[in-house]
C-alpha cells in the first residue's frame, strides 16, 4: 500500500512538474536569447544556456532605443483602459445581475454579438470613424477603442461574481438604512475585489499585448506602444533576436508587478460566512 | 414602536398573481407569526412590508404613515433573513453598529447600544470575530443583535431559526420570545414550524395561496379552525379527516360514514340533512379502547412510539384513523380495539368549500 501511494505521489508531483515546465520554457528562451552575445547566438547551435552572457542588449534597449516611449504610453494606455473597463463593467454588471429591466434580453445580446466578429473586419471601419475625429494616432483613440471591446467581457466577468453574491445582503443593507447606491459601495463591492482584480488583470494584459489596432491605428513613433515597438527589430535584412528578447523581457515586469499587486484579491474568499454555511 | 396596517394587498409578478388581496391589522407591540405552506406567498408579504418588493395594488401603514413609495431604508424596520445575510467583511461589533453608522449616531451611543445588545444575546466575546469564525446559533445572534440595536419600529423574521439543528431552535425560541416580551418591540414572523406559531405568536396568520385563511389565537386556529386547510394545517400529527354524509332527520344529529358507521354530532349545525361533509377530529381526541369497548371497531397497523407518547393507526370502515395517546403499550400490531369520536371533540366542515360548520 505504502509504495503503491508513493508511487503515485512521484508520478502526480511530476506530471505538475513536467506542466510547469512546458508553460514557462517560451519564457525561459526569452530570457536565455536576451542574455546571449550575437556572436554566439548562431554560432553555438541549440544550447539550454551560452557559454558566455551579457547585459549589452539591455543596455541597447534601454538608451539607445526609443522603448522607454513605448513602455510609457503601453502603460498610460493599458492602465487606463483597465481602469475604465473595470469602472464601466462593475456598474453595468451589477445592473445586469440585480435589476430586471425593459430591453435586458437585447442589450445583452448585442453585446454577445460584438464578440462574435473577427476583429479584423473592424479595422477598416474604425479607422474611417476615427480618422476624421483626430484619433488616429493617439493614445485616446487606442483607449477608446480598447474600452469598447473590452466592456462586454468584463461585463459578463463582473455580473457573474456578482450573481455569486448573496442578494441578501444588499437587502440586509438596504433595510439598515443604506440607499442601494451605498449598499453597493460599502458591501458589494469590497465583497467583489477579488472580482475587479480578475477583471483589472485581464482587461490590462489584453491591453498590453494588443498589436493589431495598435499597429494599424498608430503610424507615429509618439504614439506607439511597445507591442509595435518590438516590431522595430525586425528590419529588411535581419531580425535583432538579442534587443528584442530583452525588450520582452523588460516589458514582462509590469504585467508581473501588475499581478502581484492584484493577485492577493484575486485568491481571497471573502464571501465566506456571509450566509449560512 | 408601532402599528402596521395591511389593506387590499395584492401582488402579481407579471402574470403570476401571488397574493390576492391580504388585509391584516398588527397591533402596537403585537407578536404576529405568518404561516402556510411553501410558495403561500409569506415571504413576499413580509418583504413587501420591508420595501424590498413592489406593492401591485393595495396600502400598507406603519405607525400610520402610508409607506407603499418608501425606500426601505426610511420606512425604519429592521428584518433578520434566513440565510442571516450578516457582512461578511465587518466583525460582529460593525455588523450590528453598522445601521447605527449609516445613521450618524454619535460614537459612545453606539458602543453603548452594540454592548447591551451583545450583553442581551451573549454576543460579549466574539465582538471582534468576522461571521465566518461564528457557528450556525451564533451568526444567527449576530443576525438579531443587528436587528435590536437601533429599536426600530418593527421587527420581521423570515423563518431565522429554519437553518439551525432542533435542538438550537428550541433554544432560540424562548430567547426570541424573551426577547420580545423585554423589548414588546411590533413584530411578524414568518415559519414553517407549527410550534414556533404555537409558541411565540400572540395571534397566527394561516395564509394558503396568497389568500389569508385565518387570524387567530394560537388555541383559536387549533381549537376551532375555519376551514379544511388550517384544520390540517395547525397540528402533529394532523387531523383525521372522513367525508360523511350530514343526518338530523329520524333521530339525533349524526354524520353517516362509509361502511355503514354513524357518529353522533352536536346541536346547531349549519347543514341540511343529507348535506356532503368532512368530520375532521384530532388524534389526540380520538379515543382508544381495547377490547369491546364503545365505539367503532378498528384492527392497530402500526403503533409509533414517540417517547412522549405513542402514535396508533387505526383502520376502521376502510379509513386509516390515527390516534395520539400518552399511555404506552396501549395497544400493539394487529390488536382489536374499538375507537370513539366525542362529540365535543368533533369539527364538521363543508365537504364542497371546505368553510366550518360545526
Ligand atoms: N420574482 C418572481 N417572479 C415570479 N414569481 C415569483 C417571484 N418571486 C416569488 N414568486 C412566486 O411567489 C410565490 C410566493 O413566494 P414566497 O417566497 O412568498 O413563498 P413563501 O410562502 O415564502 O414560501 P417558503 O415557505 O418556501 O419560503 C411562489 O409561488 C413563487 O414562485
Ligand atoms: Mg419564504
Amino acid at each position: 500500500m505504502r509504495p503503491k501511494r508513493l508511487g503515485f505521489t512521484i508520478l502526480h508531483r511530476a506530471a505538475i512538474l513536467a506542466y510547469i515546465a512546458f508553460a514557462l520554457f517560451p519564457l525561459f528562451w526569452l530570457l536565455k536569447v536576451s542574455i546571449t552575445p550575437n556572436d554566439l547566438l548562431y554560432g553555438e547551435g541549440v544550447r539550454m544556456w551560452p557559454s558566455r552572457s551579457t547585459f549589452d542588449h539591455y543596455v541597447f534597449v534601454l538608451e539607445h532605443s526609443d522603448f522607454p516611449l513605448f513602455f510609457r504610453n503601453s502603460l498610460i494606455v493599458s492602465l487606463s483602459t483597465a481602469f475604465i473597463v473595470t469602472a464601466l463593467a462593475s456598474i453595468a454588471g451589477y445592473a445586469l445581475s440585480r435589476f430586471a429591466f425593459r430591453g435586458k434580453f437585447w442589450i445583452v445580446g448585442l453585446m454577445l454579438l460584438t464578440q462574435m466578429f473577427p476583429l479584423v473586419m473592424l479595422i477598416a471601419p474604425i479607422f474611417k470613424i476615427l480618422s476624421p475625429l483626430g484619433l488616429t494616432n493617439s493614445l485616446t483613440g487606442l483607449i477608446i477603442v480598447y474600452v469598447a471591446f473590452n466592456v462586454p467581457f468584463a461585463t459578463f466577468l463582473m455580473q457573474s461574481f456578482f450573481d455569486g453574491i448573496p442578494k441578501d445582503l444588499e437587502e440586509a443593507a438596504m433595510i439598515d438604512g443604506a440607499t442601494r447606491f451605498k449598499a453597493f459601495r460599502q458591501i458589494i463591492l469590497p465583497l467583489t475585489l477579488p472580482g475587479i482584480a480578475a477583471t483589472l488583470g485581464f482587461v490590462f494584459t489584453a491591453a498590453w499585448s494588443e498589436l493589431l489596432f495598435a499597429l494599424m491605428l498608430i503610424s507615429g513613433v509618439d504614439a506607439s506602444t511597445f507591442p509595435v515597438g518590438l516590431l522595430s527589430f525586425v528590419s529588411k535584412f535581419s531580425v535583432d533576436f538579442g534587443q528584442m528578447m530583452a525588450a520582452g523581457v523588460l516589458a514582462l515586469i509590469p504585467a508581473c508587478l501588475f499581478f502581484f499587486f492584484i493577485q492577493r484579491y484575486l485568491v481571497q474568499g471573502l464571501t465566506a460566512g456571509a450566509v449560512k454555511g | 414602536m408601532a402599528s402596521i396596517d395591511i389593506a387590499a394587498i395584492r401582488k402579481a409578478y407579471g402574470s403570476t398573481h401571488v397574493l390576492h388581496g391580504v388585509d391584516l391589522t398588527i397591533k402596537d407591540g403585537e407578536f404576529v407569526v405568518l404561516v402556510g405552506p411553501s410558495g403561500c406567498g409569506k415571504s413576499t408579504l413580509l418583504r413587501m412590508i420591508a420595501g424590498l418588493e413592489d406593492i401591485s395594488s393595495g396600502e400598507i401603514r406603519i405607525g400610520g404613515r402610508r409607506v407603499n413609495d418608501l425606500d426601505p431604508k426610511d420606512r425604519d424596520i429592521a428584518m433578520v433573513f434566513q440565510s442571516y445575510a450578516l457582512y461578511p467583511h465587518m466583525t460582529v461589533a460593525e455588523n450590528m453598529s453598522y445601521s447605527l453608522r449609516l445613521r450618524k449616531t454619535a460614537k459612545d451611543k453606539i458602543s453603548t447600544a452594540i454592548a447591551g445588545a451583545g450583553a442581551k444575546l451573549g454576543l460579549g466575546a466574539l465582538m471582534e470575530r468576522r461571521p465566518k469564525a461564528l457557528s450556525g446559533g451564533q451568526r444567527q445572534r449576530v443576525a438579531m443583535g443587528r436587528a435590536i440595536v437601533r429599536a426600530p419600529k418593527a421587527f420581521l423574521f423570515d423563518e431565522p431559526l429554519s437553518n439551525l439543528d432542533a435542538r438550537l431552535r428550541e433554544q432560540m425560541r424562548g430567547e426570541i420570545k424573551k426577547l420580545h416580551q423585554d423589548l414588546g418591540a411590533t413584530s411578524i414572523y414568518v415559519t414553517h414550524d407549527q410550534i414556533e406559531a404555537m409558541t411565540l405568536a400572540d395571534r397566527i396568520v394561516a395564509m394558503n395561496a396568497g389568500i389569508v385563511q385565518q387570524v387567530g389565537s394560537p388555541l383559536d386556529l387549533y381549537d376551532r379552525p375555519a376551514n379544511l386547510f388550517v384544520a390540517g394545517f395547525m397540528g402533529s400529527p394532523a387531523m383525521n379527516m372522513f367525508a360523511g354524509t350530514y343526518r338530523n332527520s329520524g333521530g339525533a344529529p349524526r354524520v353517516e360514514l362509509a361502511e355503514g358507521v354513524a357518529v353522533p354530532v352536536g346541536e346547531g349545525i349549519a347543514a341540511a340533512d343529507g348535506a356532503k361533509v368532512t368530520l375532521g377530529i384530532r388524534p389526540e381526541h380520538v379515543v382508544v379502547t381495547r377490547g369491546g369497548g364503545p365505539g367503532i371497531q378498528a384492527f392497530i397497523d402500526l403503533v409509533e412510539p414517540t417517547g412522549f407518547g405513542t402514535i396508533l393507526h387505526a383502520s376502521a370502515f376502510g379509513s386509516d384513523v390515527k390516534a395520539f395517546s400518552l399511555e404506552r403499550g396501549l395497544a400493539t400490531r394487529g390488536d382489536t380495539v374499538s375507537v370513539a369520536f366525542p362529540v365535543d371533540r368533533i369539527h364538521l366542515f363543508d365537504h364542497e368549500h371546505g368553510a366550518r360548520i360545526g
